[in-house]
């Protein structure tokens, strides 16, 4: 078997630390990601879904345990060394784009994710092309605002431009979190399909945290629920595919 | 006549002051005081510098040396002392004042006699007031241009995208700790270059100069944003040297009036109030409407 392209090693979090507050949100992370894993993972709230992406991500340390990124250990490291290789989409489509900058010059920022920048001018003019290409692809008349400030974009529209900028340099692991919650469900299914897309088509590595059960069943390789700071379940292959919502309702309760 | 040109001269001079605070105010959204004090410290260090033998050209450079070093404090203040900015730029600016006092060993200090960027032979031979004009201009085109180029660059956009928002620029691996530090050396290098220049062009530095000039640059800002509307950004730039002219201007206007010099702050704040109060002002009484009305033909 091949390295795992991330690894998560008995990783728990502690919050309040030193005081009577003092509570485990996770309570030892064990997780093999490979290459070309798409996992969804779903879980109540409070599970800790987010603390394991911001964990991954670096904007939150990890109090105990390991974190490896192609076997090498990257627990110590700062949430902008990570981008490096890891790229995000967050929940609110106002964190994932700079809404005073336009939509091309959101997409070139990108390009450079986890780059050192230099004091060299910028080369929007020769990308616009590609760009615009890639924004086609969307489907939501995206490529006709290449020029539009994204704070004047539609909520869909930012949203998925977030996707594009995540993707546009190739990240080894793509977090998505939650990412088409907060659009409306005709947008949101036309998101996620072209994500779907977009992850089976480059073979990226992707962990995308949903709250649909059905959405969790239907994309990806392998599904895996949080409970109480662990994980309750690991389903992959077959065994994810033989799987429902009754059954996978069951951890939710009680 | 020579009135104008005169306000014309103190615009391009104190303009610079406004690009300082634009880079902060409104391109990273941090409110920065440091400038009060900012500005009396350029010019204190470059009176200090040239009663002391250093030329005006080389003073002047130490001034935005200066000006750079409490940009820089201020920014260590806030992003690894994680002091709030309002508080960050006030603590750097009241210790600026101090600071000013040593390097002055008084409150005022005279340039008389001295040599100055205005007193070469060529500033002199230049008509009433034309000295200030021309060293205005020179500086604030050169000025404008690197800011220009600085802005197009990989650096310079992620320089926007910090002030735009810090959590994407982040995500995408930007070192948003260190744009906002950089960003506020620049821009207070520009006020103490400013301090500097207003000094020279006043024969004199005085403690209490500092007063009120957080409210001048946030005056030329805010007049050119209203004065010409919806601008791109190296427009805006322009627009916040024209703001600054358009300022002086209006306090030329008013002192004609037979306000004194002493009015000055009141009148600086009542303008700038006036200015950013537009908006509601136009929701409320509906200025555009009968104006236009007025003007409008009849059917």
């Amino acid at each position: 078997m091949t390295k795992p392209i991330l690894e998560l090693q008995d990783v728990k979090t502690i919050v309040n630390k030193g005081t009577s507050n003092e509570t485990m949100i996770l309570k030892g992370i064990n997780l093999k990601i490979n290459a070309g894993d798409f996992i969804t993972i779903v879980g109540t709230n409070g599970a800790g879904k987010s603390t394991l992406f911001n964990v991954i991500g670096g904007n939150l340390r990890a109090d105990e345990g390991k974190i490896l990124h192609d076997g090498k250990d990257i627990t110590r490291t700062t949430e902008e060394q990570r981008t490096a290789f890891l790229a995000r989409v967050f929940q609110d489509p106002k964190l994932g784009t700079a809404p005073r900058m336009t939509v091309a010059e959101n997409m070139l920022l990108a390009t450079k994710r986890g780059e050192h920048r230099y004091l060299i001018p910028r080369k929007l003019k020769p990308n616009m092309d590609r760009f615009t290409t890639l924004a086609a692809t969307m489907n939501n008349g995206l490529e006709n605002r290449m020029t539009t400030a994204t704070g004047a974009l539609s909520g869909g529209q930012r949203q998925a431009l977030s996707f594009l900028m995540a993707t546009l340099k190739r990240p080894d692991v793509l977090l998505l979190d939650e990412h088409t919650a907060a659009l409306d469900p005709h947008t949101s299914f036309n998101l996620l399909h072209a994500t779907n897309e977009r992850i089976t088509k480059d073979h990226l590595t992707a962990l995308m945290i949903t709250h649909h059960l059905e959405d969790a069943l239907t994309y990806g390789n392998r599904l895996i629920v949080l409970k109480d700071g662990q994980i309750k379940a690991d389903f992959r292959g077959a065994e994810k595919q033989q799987l429902t919502v009754k059954k996978l309702y069951q951890y939710f309760e009680d | 006549m020579s009135l104008i040109v005169s306000s014309i001269g103190q615009g391009l001079l104190w303009a610079l002051l406004g690009l300082g605070l634009y880079l902060t105010f409104r391109i990273l959204d941090f409110a920065d005081m440091t400038v009060e004090g900012t500005f009396p410290l350029g010019a204190a260090t470059a009176v200090a510098a040239i009663t002391h033998g250093v030329n005006p050209f080389g003073a002047t450079l130490l001034a935005i040396g200066a000006g750079m070093l409490a940009g820089l404090i201020t920014g260590l203040l806030y992003t690894k002392g994680k002091i709030p900015s309002l508080l960050a730029g006030i603590l750097t600016m009241t210790a600026a004042y101090s600071v000013n006092l040593r390097i002055m060993g008084k409150s005022n200090v005279s340039l008389l006699g001295q040599k100055t960027l205005f007193s070469g032979d060529f500033m002199q031979s230049l008509p009433q007031y034309f000295d200030s004009v021309f060293l205005g201009v020179a500086v604030i085109a050169i000025v404008t241009v690197l800011l220009v180029f600085f802005l197009a660059t990989d650096y310079g956009q992620a320089f926007i995208a910090t002030g735009d928002n810090p959590t994407m620029a982040k995500s995408l691996g930007i070192h948003t700790d260190t744009m906002v530090i950089v960003g506020l050396m620049v821009s207070n290098g520009m006020v103490g270059l400013c301090g500097a220049l207003i000094a020279q062009n006043n024969g004199y530095a005085d403690i209490n100069m500092g007063i009120g000039t957080i409210v001048i640059a946030l005056a030329s800002i805010i007049i050119g944003e209203v004065a010409f509307g919806e601008l791109t950004l190296n427009q805006r730039l322009v627009a916040v040297t024209l703001g600054s002219i358009i300022y002086r201007i209006i306090l030329l206007a008013v002192l004609q009036l037979g306000f004194s010099a002493n009015d000055l702050n009141l009148i600086s704040s009542v303008v700038l109030a006036i200015c950013m109060m537009l908006p509601q002002l136009e929701e409320h009484v509906h200025l555009k409407k009968p104006i236009l009305k007025g003007v409008q033909p009849h059917d």
